[in-house]
């Protein structure tokens, strides 16, 4: 068996060595993608672009509206001064916010009352039309409670008041205090590259080998289906391994992702990660008869996988069924790994159902396609 | 009594409705040269794949080496070699690590290895080659290292799967020298072939039409037994006015054109050359020669798939 084992794997590692096209496609195209998804890649809203009508021009309406042009969150586009500027602004994607000020804005003010202020998003994308309101919520309330204040000093001036009962949320961010969408992402990266590449590289390399028939001529040779499979998958574990050790690297350092957590903790999370991303690729490789059959198949695979992980969209908000179709998913265990292990620090004694999700995905997967590869010649 | 390399018993494939392999029957002898003729589909690779145990038969079995192949695939693999017409090679390694390669999976004994590299290389003719890669070397070297990567581990069987298609005449001469050599030492071998003239090479043929054995028969006992009259060769002009004079005469059973001649066959002493040529003089042919010649296994065959029908 180890002769056996030996060769392929010596054949295997030859074949990449020379293949000029899988080495550039292993290096240079991760990077750029942990680049790209490092700066491209976040849910966060700065700069919005942000259309005023300021109805009001008082000392209130105008400190108020300054405090728009100061937030980095916001960008005064446009100044207008009809409602018809406003929609146009709108319309023309000019602007995604406009906050319009009435009229008597400071004067009810001033007597104390709540005053109202029209806001008018651009619901298009939700996503961002329901930050940018978070945002604005935010910058409204400190004006009103510094307004608030102010008024309470004056009125103090003159004689003592009660002040009024109010509740302030204190914010304590934990692992990641300033809420920085990249290392949220950054660890996230590394487990779709790897989950993308080590499935289509094993997928593809098996299918090759159907389509040029070097593997009917194997067949008719001694070998044993399991020394073929792991003289197929030992290459690409290993390259699985390298690779997300460099694009954790490369993430890390470039963006500044702390790693908090245990390296051995992480490198477990890794191996049963890979078990069961080779033995989707295996699986792929046993349904295609050709090479486009399994891109095909990988595109079919991969895009749920991913969709269904939790890398961008929270498996809390999503309906039962699909939650519960979560569990398939070793990227979905895997994030949860290579977050916790980054920025968390947390060990074995929350993570194991994790470990151990993958480990029964990748045995699985793994048995079933070695079973199904006996027959798939026939 | 030689001994029985390869045995199939009334052995068939059916993929759906469609019977590619109907219940064949026939033996490989040790040193015994078989070569599987018939048109394209008629199920001479799935015979093959069968014995080779790539292919489960739906009925009837495979011996090779005395084991059912069916039944244990894996025991059979040791003793066979298997060369298709894609000349299963890695293209992205160079001769000697295919080689090493094939030695390694059929477990070579270390001791014999560099032994058996060596024969394979001179057999291939790739002496000073064998850091070339495999995409750079020509057909006939290719299907010559095919070859070499086949019988490693020296298998008392061969099965070659059409492994001479695609190759220049030259290559494929050699090609069969090294196919009489490896006989002489004992090896049985079923080729399949497509080219009629290789069938001449070999012991004995067996015809394949429509996954049925037509027949099975030393070449010189083939042509002799099957072709059913005499054959002329008759060089004249025009043809076209020659074929249709001949066409639907009485005692004439196939007309052909090979180049610029006819080929006549025609039933048992019913026309001598002289009969024949006054016949077509009648119709208004120029009749330069007329002779009987000895038919080549391409005319028996032609003959004999028109008699049983045309590929499925």
């Amino acid at each position: 068996m180890w002769q056996r084992l030996m060769r392929m794997l010596v054949k295997e590692l030859l074949q990449l060595k020379r293949d000029r096209w899988a080495r550039f496609h292993l290096i240079v195209p991760p990077l750029v993608q942990m680049l790209i998804f490092g700066y491209a890649a976040t849910f966060e809203v700065y700069h919005v672009g942000t259309v005023v009508l300021d109805r009001d021009n008082s000392q209130e309406s105008r400190e108020l509206l300054s405090r728009f042009s100061f937030s980095d969150r916001f960008r005064v586009v446009r100044i207008a001064h009809t409602d018809a500027e406003v929609a146009e602004a709108i319309d023309h994607d000019d602007a995604a916010l406009a906050i319009v000020i009435d009229a008597g804005f400071a004067q009810t003010l001033r007597k104390g009352q709540p005053a109202p202020l029209q806001v008018i998003v651009d619901g298009t994308n939700s996503n961002t039309a329901l930050l940018a309101l978070g945002y604005l919520n935010l910058i409204v309330e400190r004006y009103s409670s510094d307004y608030l204040a102010d008024s309470l000093v004056r009125a103090q001036a003159a004689g003592p008041v009660q002040q009024p009962v109010r509740v302030e949320i204190q914010q304590r961010p934990w692992y990641n205090p300033d809420f920085n969408g990249r290392w949220f992402f950054v660890p996230g990266v590394v487990g779709s590259l790897t989950l993308v590449l080590v499935v289509s590289l094993t997928a593809i390399a098996i299918v090759r080998e159907r389509e040029v028939g070097t593997l009917e001529q194997l067949m008719v040779t001694p070998i044993r289906n399991y020394e073929y499979i792991l003289g197929k998958t030992v290459p690409f574990f290993l390259i699985g391994l390298a690779e997300v050790c460099l694009v954790a690297l490369f993430g890390s350092l470039w963006f500044g992702v702390p790693f908090v957590g245990n390296p051995f903790i992480l490198l477990l999370g890794t191996v049963l990660f890979l078990f069961s991303t080779l033995g989707i690729g295996l699986l792929v490789s046993t349904t295609a008869r050709t090479q486009q059959q399994a891109f095909a198949t990988n595109f079919l695979v991969l895009n749920p996988m991913f969709t269904l992980s939790g890398f961008s969209f929270p498996i809390a908000s999503m309906p039962q069924a699909l939650q519960w179709l979560t569990y398939l998913d070793p990227l979905r265990y895997y994030l949860v790994v290579i977050r916790a292990t980054f920025l968390k620090g947390v060990g074995l004694d929350l993570l194991w159902p994790d470990m151990l999700g993958m480990g029964v995905l990748g045995l699985v997967l793994l048995t079933v396609s070695v079973l199904r590869f006996k027959k798939s010649l026939d | 009594m030689t001994s029985v390399a390869v045995a199939a018993e009334g052995l068939t494939k059916r993929f759906g409705d469609f019977v590619a392999v109907d219940g064949i029957d026939f033996t490989v002898a040790a040193g015994e040269i078989v070569g599987f003729l018939g048109p394209n589909g008629a199920g001479k690779s799935t015979t093959i794949r069968m014995l080779c145990g790539l292919l489960r038969p739906s009925a009837g079995r495979g011996l090779v080496a005395g084991i059912d192949v069916a039944a244990d695939p894996e025991a059979v693999r040791q003793h066979i070699g298997y060369m298709s017409q894609k000349f299963s090679l890695y293209n992205d390694l160079t001769v000697i690590e295919n080689l090493r390669f094939f030695g390694g999976i059929y477990q070579v004994p270390r001791a014999s290895l560099p032994e058996r590299l060596a024969f394979a290389i001179s057999m291939a003719g790739l002496e000073g080659r064998e850091e070339r890669l495999v995409s750079t070397l020509a057909g006939g070297w290719k299907q010559r290292l095919a070859l070499g990567c086949a019988i490693l581990h020296r298998p008392p069987i061969l099965f070659l799967d059409e492994p001479t298609s695609g190759v220049d005449p030259q290559s494929r001469r050699r090609f069969w020298d090294l196919i009489h050599s490896l006989a002489a030492d004992g090896v049985a071998v079923l080729v399949s072939t497509h080219y009629m003239d290789e069938a001449e090479y070999c012991d004995r043929v067996a015809l394949i039409n429509r996954g049925k054995l037509i027949d099975m028969a030393s070449p010189a006992e083939f042509k002799r037994t099957n072709l059913g009259g005499e054959l002329f060769l008759v060089e004249c002009r025009p043809l076209g006015a020659a074929i249709a004079r001949l066409q639907d005469t009485p005692h004439l059973l196939d007309v052909a054109a090979f180049g610029n001649s006819l080929h006549v066959l025609v039933e048992d002493s019913a026309y001598d050359s002289e009969s024949l040529t006054a016949l077509l003089r009648q119709g208004g042919v120029e009749v330069s020669l007329a002779h009987t010649i000895a038919p080549s296994v391409e005319d028996v065959f032609v003959r004999m798939i028109g008699r049983t029908g045309g590929p499925h």
